[in-house]
């Protein structure tokens, strides 16, 4: 008795919850809805803020501009939601834009949360472009709703590998991952590339993407002497790792990916971050071709950028182009055109592969001199 | 053996740091049956008010030594904690004294969260660096290394657990906190104000947890909001292996959690031929656990008897 009251009770709240986000219709323009998903809490907020913000700033140009689709004017409104790097938060928030009615999503900002998410987007038939998933997963299950502006972790992956090896003289190198989806699957193409360029994987060890000690496994590793270390994860853990690296009296050099190569692994790691080196996806901020105009823009707005907002950027605006081709902002209708992408980016001339991957993709690596990442070389992600 | 040495000081430091927060768990248990669970954010606290306190003084004194400066982020992190401690007990803890058990863990849980997001809100997301102020010097012990910052640890938390004990054992107040973990009525018979020693345990709790999160901060080099949490998980599960509510307990679990965890996350892997890896330290650590527990369900020194402080 009670409990179908309640069920009848919360059935009516939850259609008076939902009548109040649907997308409103009023007069000439219409108001137009975009998903944006990242970690806006914990450990990585900063990076998944710097996504938000990104895919922001390109929103409010697309409308300043003035957008107008099928002979309406259109509004577009930004739904930003956290889904704190977990796969569980992310279905129930990639649910939760859907129920309110989403056309499009830029996100997820980690591969672990993006994969989990591409799905319920793909039910539904809603498009969606991560700036920064690369973990090889999110496109290779089929799903032609997912897309992504950033070169992949096979790609980067075996560029680092074979640098490793054939560029920096590494011999034994020591992988540690940090058991995420990113993570794992860029030490995992890591690994394939060094054997395949003649280098010894010496150790293979892991962590958490909350763990701040290291010595253990450090140690382990240390009586292995390997001429290299490999690190697949993000900041608050490499940059403490490489301080342990010098408190254990450790000379093998450091080599991180993509989640490594921030301001923030400087700050964090201080002096012991000299030396160490990481690679990130695409072309150096200064080296893309709108890069400053970018840098000078975001910078006034938002403050220091992060790492991947060009890339949430320049997603929202390949979004909005497909809906400008299409005519429409009807998912069933411009997901047809983004395909079809050829796209002048900030970060680079973006097209899409089959699988929607971005392609072609270059992968640059820096290495930290004098307390700030310095460029070291460009190299492009080739067959 | 070089490797040996130096998986030992690193589950020796390790573990000392769990210790201290874990005398904060065990000391709350043993008098008032209650597992204080926003115990691992006061350690956060303690380490974001230091780290406050000693970012500001880096950057309007950068000649002071760094030890000075260190000292001065304590000075003022231990009284926030121990106030912070004190006040969690007053208004979340002491209105609940008489009610079911479940009750207060709840409000422990209410409260932990509470503290993370005050962090968050105060300090931000991001992960804040400790300054680079303290000596960095490194030694070298038969091929294995130690750090000054290691050393420190190692002697401080022993310091601070040998006047624990000696607190307990010979003063007033220690007398009165056993007696009140006999039995809080008898004891409030005998003429104790067990309001008072209550709140003295959290104080003392809480200024424990303030010295752990600087130490942690100060080895890894940062902080962050929702460092306690870990931390806070680690060091009770410290104090049920050695027997929650017995002091020398926590400092035997505490050490030995963190040797457990350096020396299975060490040797799991070339032990097993690369079968089990790293990956499995927690596994390691947890499996321990309930090993010892379903031999011995009080833990290692918890025998079930009456004098528990």
């Amino acid at each position: 008795m009670t409990g179908q009251r309640l069920a009848w009770v919360m059935a009516a709240a939850v259609l008076v919850a939902g009548c109040g986000d649907k997308p409103q219709q009023n007069g000439d323009s219409q108001v137009v809805l975009i998903g944006q998903a990242s970690p806006l809490t914990g450990p990585q907020a900063h990076l998944g803020k710097d996504n938000e913000n990104g895919a922001r700033m390109a929103l409010d140009e697309i409308n300043a501009a003035g957008l107008t689709l099928g002979g309406k004017k259109v509004v577009l409104e930004m739904r930003s939601e956290d889904d704190a790097a977990d796969p569980k938060t992310a279905t129930t928030v990639a649910q939760k834009l859907v129920d309110e009615g989403v056309v499009g999503v830029i996100g997820h900002l980690n591969s672990g949360a993006t994969i989990p998410a591409s799905k319920i987007y793909f039910d539904n038939g809603i498009p969606q472009i991560s700036p920064s998933a690369t973990a090889v997963a999110y496109t290779a299950s089929g799903f032609k709703t997912a897309f992504r502006v950033m070169t992949n972790d096979a790609q980067q992956g075996t560029v680092l590998g074979d640098y490793a090896v054939t560029k920096l003289g590494a011999k034994r190198i020591a992988i540690i991952d940090d058991r995420t989806a990113y993570g794992q699957g860029l030490a995992d193409e890591v690994e394939k590339a060094a054997k395949a360029a003649g280098g010894d994987v010496v150790a293979r060890e892991y962590t958490s993407d909350r763990s701040t000690d290291f010595m253990a496994i450090l140690t382990s590793i240390k009586g292995k002497s390997p001429d290299l270390v490999f690190f697949g994860g993000m900041d608050p853990q490499a940059a403490p790792m490489i301080k342990q690296m010098k408190q254990l009296g450790m000379k093998a050099k450091f080599l991180g990916g993509d989640g490594a190569q921030t301001p923030n692994f400087i700050d964090l790691a201080g002096a012991a971050a000299e030396g160490a080196m990481a690679s990130n996806p695409g072309l150096p901020l200064d080296a893309m071709p709108g890069g400053s105009a970018f840098k000078a823009k975001f910078e006034a707005k938002y403050g220091q950028i992060q790492n991947y907002s060009p890339y949430a950027y320049d997603a929202m605006h390949v979004l909005v182009a497909a809906m400008k081709r299409a005519d429409s902002s009807d998912p069933a209708k411009y997901l047809a055109e983004l395909p079809k992408t050829d796209y002048q980016g900030v970060t680079g001339h973006i097209r899409f592969d089959a699988k929607g991957d971005l392609a072609g993709g270059a992968v640059t690596l820096y290495q930290v001199k004098n307390g700030k990442w310095q460029t070291l070389e460009t190299v492009q992600s080739g067959k | 053996m070089d490797i040996f040495l130096q998986q030992l000081i690193n589950g020796l430091v390790l573990g000392s740091v769990y210790a201290l927060v874990a005398l904060g768990y065990t000391m709350v248990y043993g008098i008032l049956e209650l597992i204080n669970f926003a115990h691992g954010e006061i350690t956060m606290m303690g380490a974001m008010v230091a780290l406050s306190v000693i970012g500001a003084l880096a950057l309007a004194a950068p000649g002071l030594p760094g030890v000075l400066v260190l000292g001065a982020g304590l000075v003022v992190a231990i009284p926030v904690c121990v106030a912070l401690g004190l006040l969690i007990e007053r208004v979340a803890y002491r209105p609940l004294r008489h009610a079911p058990r479940l009750a207060p863990l709840i409000t422990a849980i209410g409260v932990s969260i509470i503290l993370q997001n005050v962090a968050m809100l105060i300090w931000g997301k991001q992960y804040i660096p400790f300054p680079a102020i303290l000596p960095q010097g490194r030694h070298t012990l038969y091929g294995a290394s130690i750090t000054d910052v290691q050393i420190a640890i190692l002697l401080l938390a022993t310091a601070i657990m040998l006047l624990l004990i000696l607190m307990v054992q010979k003063t007033r107040l220690g007398r009165a906190m056993r007696a009140t973990a006999q039995s809080r009525q008898v004891a409030s018979l005998m003429g104790v104000d067990v309001n008072r020693v209550i709140a003295a345990t959290f104080a003392i709790g809480s200024a424990l947890a303030a010295v752990a999160g600087v130490m942690v901060s100060a080895y890894y080099g940062l902080a962050h909001y929702y460092m306690g949490f870990l931390l806070g998980l680690k060091a009770f599960s410290a104090a049920v292996l050695g027997g929650i509510g017995n002091l020398g307990g926590a400092m035997l679990g505490g050490l030995l959690l963190g040797l457990i965890e350096s020396f299975g996350a060490g040797y799991i892997g070339d032990l097993t031929g690369g079968f089990l890896g790293s990956n499995y330290q927690d596994v390691f650590a947890f499996f321990v656990l309930i090993a010892v527990l379903v031999f011995r369900p009080s833990g290692l020194l918890g025998a079930r008897v009456v004098e528990r402080a």
